[in-house]
């Protein structure tokens, strides 16, 4: 009986945790001025008075599309790396090296040399949000590649399978959890770094408005649109990430 | 007639690199031998002597060797593919039982019969299980099942049977003497279980340790049907023990569960993935 206690008890400890951390808030707003550190409920008012002018969701969707497109550039390109230097040793050994230098570019350079190589354009900004995505997904989908089962392929080759069931039954479900890790972290990360290059170059998006905000001395409206757009990437990974996850990773139950 | 899989075997070395020492290990020496047609071969060999290498060179998996393997006339990898069933169960993890035995047929009309063939091996409660539901022996049946659906021309086994109970075990030989009478498939099955071979086989091709060379070649006249504990089968046993010290010597040593006299039944352990 132990375990279905536990089970059960796992909600309750969830929505227990949130409830504290925003009364901490609370009680630590109460003793703050207003200006520094605004209660929970005004930083909701907020969040509506900006919803209800409608600036607010035309920023969210400028950040989205900019998430969106540099996440999917940076994981396509990055899984199609990845896989390529994790079966074949030469490529390896060649780009190994040009790797780890993209792994420990600090983010900020990149936005600045992509802004001032390519100009305070779109273009510039979605690439150096994808490029310091991109070297991530190549190191778990190198390690995914190499962990590959050999005889599973064996079975693939020997009943000579087609290259579409070799791909999408043999080969690509070995790599769905180094997959969904890519995703889960790449959302996390990508979207952090999209606020930046906003700050930085772009005169929409939530990056953008924080810097407004962030002259403003304006911290309510600082966290309110931080908590949105944090509400949205939790709404994507639990709508989204997560039944994805069930549904590839069932046989593992 | 257009499938005959007739299998000519001529390999004069088969070697691997080891890692940790560059040096060469010879698994198999001047193996020449030729399969007609339909027929049953079992090949008996203690561990180790290369059996399972053979099959794969077969099967055209493996063709990093000195020699040739021609398959009525052509490579291996020519031909019909062949079913292969594996040492380990080898199923895709990620596949329920009856997805993995239909990720090798293409044909409509063989999809149909995989519920009917995984109830004949007694899996039918289990044909949407994943296979981490299923026990070690369950797996091996599906493997096996996998490797005959088809009813391919040629089969390949590597110790089907083993770890699996007795009377499970053999329903499976009957069901296997079934499929392949019914195409008269050509037949290579990996055991070091010599009952088990004479039960089956038509021949029965005997390996030494390794570097495994063949030291007895064997046609088994005993009628069909037989029985798997039948006196015929076990008096041909002692007589070719008894004839053929040498084969005894290499089962001994090197199978781990030499028994000379006495049952040398397929009931140990091994690992199984």
């Amino acid at each position: 009986m132990k375990p279905s206690i536990r089970i059960r008890s796992i909600p309750w400890l969830r929505i227990g945790s949130l409830i504290l951390f925003i009364a901490v808030w609370q009680l630590a707003a109460a003793f703050v001025d207003r200006q520094i550190l605004p209660g929970p409920y005004q930083v909701l008012l907020s969040v509506i008075e900006h919803l209800e002018r409608g600036e607010l969701v035309f920023h969210l969707l400028a950040t989205l599309a900019r998430v969106l497109i540099s996440f999917v550039f940076a994981m396509a390109l990055g899984v199609a790396l990845g896989i390529v230097m994790g079966r074949n040793r030469n490529w390896d050994a060649a780009l190994d090296g040009v790797l780890i230098l993209a792994l420990n570019l600090p983010a900020l350079v990149t936005i600045v040399l992509c802004y001032l190589w390519f100009g305070l354009g779109e273009f510039a900004a979605i690439l150096a949000v994808a490029i310091n995505k991109f070297p991530i997904v190549v190191v778990n989908m190198r390690e995914g590649a190499r962990a590959i089962d050999q005889d599973l392929l064996q079975v693939a080759k020997a009943f000579r399978l087609d290259w579409r069931k070799r791909w999408l039954q043999v080969y690509l479900p070995q790599l769905y959890p180094y997959l969904l890790a890519s995703a889960r972290s790449g959302l996390a990360l990508v979207w952090k770094i999209v606020l930046v290059v906003e700050l930085l170059g772009r005169s929409n998006g939530v990056g953008f408005q924080l810097g407004i905000y962030f002259q403003f001395f304006d911290i309510t409206s600082i966290l309110a649109y931080s908590f949105t757009f944090i509400a949205v990437v939790m709404a994507i990974e639990y709508l989204l990430i997560t039944p994805l996850d069930r549904r590839l990773m069932k046989w593992r139950s | 007639m257009a499938i005959l899989n007739m299998i000519e075997i001529d390999v004069s070395r088969k070697t691997y690199h080891r890692d940790h020492d560059q040096s060469e290990l010879v698994v198999l020496r001047d193996i020449r031998f030729s399969v007609e047609p339909g027929q049953f071969c079992c090949v008996v060999g203690p561990s180790g002597c290369g059996k399972t290498s053979l099959l794969n060179m077969i099967s055209g998996l493996d063709e990093d060797f000195s020699g040739s393997v021609i398959i009525d006339g052509g490579a291996p990898s020519a031909g019909p593919p062949p079913g292969y069933m594996f040492q380990a169960s080898r199923l895709m993890p990620w596949l329920r039982v009856r997805e993995n035995v239909e990720l090798v047929t293409d044909d409509p009309e063989t999809r149909v019969k995989i519920d009917e063939l995984l109830g004949e091996i007694g899996l039918e409660d289990f044909v949407d299980a994943y296979p981490a539901q299923l026990s070690g022996g369950m797996r091996r049946r599906v493997a096996l099942a996998r490797a005959i659906i088809n009813e391919p021309p040629l089969l390949l086994l590597d110790e089907p049977f083993l770890s699996l109970d007795t009377p499970v075990a053999n329903r499976l030989r009957r069901l296997l003497i079934d499929v392949c009478g019914r195409r008269s498939s050509t037949v290579l099955f990996v055991t070091h279980d010599l009952r088990e071979a004479l039960y089956l086989a038509d021949r029965v091709l005997f390996i030494s340790s390794r570097p495994g060379e063949i030291v007895l070649d064997h046609l088994v006249d005993i009628q069909r049907p037989r029985t798997p504990e039948g006196e015929d089968i076990e008096l041909l046993r002692l007589d070719l023990l008894k004839k053929n010290p040498q084969l005894l010597s290499g089962l001994v040593e090197n199978g781990g569960n030499g028994n000379p006299g006495g049952t040398n039944v397929i009931n140990h352990p091994h690992p199984d993935c």
